[in-house]
């Protein structure tokens, strides 16, 4: 319990060092944002006082508040859920996240699902028939799948499935003409759509499968699978109970790492695809020299990501009873 | 504490007691330095050697690295530098042998183009792994063995970083520091802040096990300072460890940049593979069969000096394996028994 609102904690502080990152990154740095959208901003009007209100409607900030008030004002604004205004875009950060937000989780919630459960459910078969010609066949292709970077994969998927075969979309995220809604054309356009970037994530994440089938072979000698043997237990109740859970666990952590890069990975994915997501947005916001939008998408992808591994976290200490119980001793 | 070094022979105590204790015994044989050279030649050069000539992987490894790296260094030499209207625009690839993998839309030679920007990714790299594995491994340790506050702060500070996903991290600090990365070196360590994190945590644990392990706690009781301890009793045992993730921390470093020029993020003042893909994809080679050798080099480029890193790590978990170290030792090299297949640790999946 104690454990869990520590952990609890530890996510709220991330967001909070994330956003003052975030505010000294835009207001402190030589050559920061604010000074800069000012220099632009301001010989262009009447009044220069304009700038600086400018300034602190599009980013939150006053440049002439001195930096405790400001600090207070960004972070009052953002707990509010108001990340400023976009210059490219006509828009708010907040309506443009809010929009894109869905999409990107949509995209990479199930790239990661089906990446670990096909890497989970090969791995276990490779370590059952270990050395066999299955197992040296992806063992190999597991190898060289992680050789290539999953933007290579992307870009030959897209030439090969979208511009060759003509199989699925080449860009976008929803299908055109189509009323958006509990509508069965639509959620089959938008699964049509998400199917390429899905697949150019999984394919890549032959990495599970190799530190599966490594877990499942090292569960596979230890003694206690001898013990449950000589007690009779059924092979059903072995590969489930005793080797499956004792491989997957420690795989939780692989999982956690990659969801984080994953959501960093969504980036190059949605711009490849022009898939209109928060990674695609930032892009745009880079391009444009956008910065409310940049720091906006930067801020809004890390509690994506803290959030979901405060899941990962929480539900792991309910798989693994050991977690969490650390009490040692200083030097 | 202080052992008195005038007391080094002495049996007979003050206390007229004989002392037999273990503690006290010296080697019956003296270890000359050339037997401590020699030691350590056995331990790091030879048997590594002897292993890693064994196996496959690691010539193959290192044959593909070599290719990188004499490209980098002679090739840079041997290959003069291209320029727009070199030759014919949209030349294909074998077709004419002053551009063996053919031209870009403006006639830029390809072959050139890539050889000519390995020089400034391998320093990229080496900086970015370095980088990587000297702030995770010097987090990892010192929040493992030394616990308590300290661990508390550091385990907080990498908890944050593990927390933040590495890229847009990259993006923001690449857009706001465009001024100071404007070299490989710089440019590998503004990389590695994404990649540190994973490692020391990893390291962390492992430095959980060793903490308790008797010579850990011997060197302990000795008084030994904290940093002795660390270097000398610690760091050791990681080193396996550190190495092999340092393979794998130079092959993401490399992903993660060509990604980052691919998407035109970072700052460039000359072609690399990443600007390549990145001019090939802007230029419509997807769906211009023309233009897929544009495409194609700069991706095989990133993907075979992958493949050569991924095969150094494999085998380098073997040169570590106590197993296949014992075989080699005895300095025969016998009927192999089938290894358990080298376990490597992605810490980063990219």
């Amino acid at each position: 319990m104690n454990w869990k609102i520590r952990r609890f904690g530890q996510a709220v502080f991330t967001v909070w060092a994330v956003m003052t990152l975030a505010f000294f990154l835009t207001r402190m740095m030589p050559g920061n944002p604010v000074d800069a959208f000012v220099a632009r901003v301001g010989p262009e009007l009447d009044n220069p006082q304009e700038a600086y209100e400018l300034a602190e409607v599009y980013m939150n900030i006053n440049p002439q508040d001195p930096i405790h008030v400001a600090y207070v004002d960004y972070m009052i604004a953002m707990l509010q859920g108001d990340m400023g205004q976009s210059i490219s875009q006509n828009a708010s950060v907040a309506a443009i996240m809010g929009d894109a937000i869905p999409w990107t989780v949509f995209v990479m919630s199930w790239a990661i699902f089906i990446g670990f459960a096909v890497g989970i459910s090969l791995g276990a078969l490779m370590a059952y028939w270990e050395g066999s010609k299955f197992d040296v066949a992806i063992t190999g292709y597991a190898t060289i799948i992680t050789s290539i970077p999953f933007y290579v994969l992307a870009l030959l998927l897209l030439i090969t499935f979208a511009y060759r075969l003509n199989w699925f979309p080449t860009s976008g995220r929803r299908p055109e003409g189509v009323e958006a809604g509990f509508n069965l054309p639509f959620m089959l356009g938008v699964i049509h759509h998400a199917a390429l970037p899905v697949f150019s994530m999984f394919v890549g994440s032959g990495v599970a499968s190799l530190t599966m089938r490594g877990n499942s072979i090292r569960v596979l000698g230890e003694d206690y699978l001898r013990v449950a043997r000589l007690r009779g237990l059924a092979d059903r109740t072995i590969a489930v109970r005793y080797v499956a859970r004792n491989a997957i666990l420690p795989m939780y952590t692989g999982l956690m790492i990659a969801i984080g890069s994953m959501f960093g990975g969504a980036i190059v994915l949605e711009e490849i695809f022009s898939y209109r997501g928060m990674g695609y947005y930032m892009i745009q916001a880079v391009r444009a020299r956008d910065y409310p939008l940049m720091m906006g998408a930067f801020t809004v992808i890390t509690i994506a990501v803290v959030i979901a591994l405060l899941i990962a976290d929480l539900t792991y200490g309910k798989i693994d009873p050991r977690a969490g119980s650390e009490n040692r001793e200083a030097f | 504490m202080n052992p008195d070094p005038t007391d080094g022979s002495a049996t007979v105590r003050s206390d007229g007691g004989m002392v037999d204790s273990p503690f006290e015994t010296t080697s019956s044989v003296e270890e000359t330095r050339g037997d401590r050279i020699d030691r350590f030649l056995e331990g790091f050069v030879r048997t590594p050697w002897s292993i890693l000539r064994d196996d496959w992987r690691a010539v193959a490894g290192f044959a593909i690295l070599s290719v990188y790296v004499l490209l980098g260094t002679a090739g840079v030499y041997l290959v003069e530098p291209t320029h727009p209207a070199h030759g014919p625009r949209l030349l294909g690839p074998f077709e004419n042998w002053q551009f063996p993998l053919g031209t870009t839309s403006s006639g830029r030679d390809i072959l050139a183009m890539t050889v000519h920007s390995t020089p400034s990714i391998l320093v990229m790299m080496a900086s970015g792994a370095i980088f990587t594995v000297a702030v995770g491994t010097f987090f990892g340790v010192v929040a493992g063995y030394k616990g308590g506050m300290i661990d508390t702060v550091l385990s907080t500070i990498t908890d944050v970083f593990i927390n933040i996903p590495g890229l847009p991290l990259v993006i923001v600090l690449a857009t706001l520091l465009e001024e100071w990365i404007n070299n490989p070196v710089a440019l590998g360590a503004l990389l590695a802040v994404a990649a540190w994190a994973g490692l020391a945590r990893a390291i962390r644990s492992q430095v959980l096990t060793l903490r308790s392990e008797s010579f850990v706690e011997s060197a302990r009781a000795m008084d030994l300072p904290t940093r002795w301890v660390l270097s000398r009793e610690i760091l050791p045992h990681l080193m396996p460890y550190v190495v092999v993730n340092m393979v794998n921390a130079a092959r993401s470093i490399i992903f993660a940049a060509v990604a980052l020029y691919f998407l035109g993020v970072l700052p460039f003042s000359d072609s690399n593979w990443g600007v390549m893909l990145s001019n090939a994809y802007h230029a419509g080679a997807l769906y211009r069969p023309a233009a897929y050798h544009w495409l194609l080099v700069p991706m095989i480029a990133i993907s075979g000096i992958a493949i050569g890193l991924i095969l150094l790590a494999q085998s380098l978990d073997r040169v570590f394996n106590p197993r296949a170290r014992a075989r080699h030792e005895r300095g025969s090299g016998d009927a192999i028994e089938p290894d358990s297949e080298a376990e490597t640790t992605q810490m980063t999946q990219v």
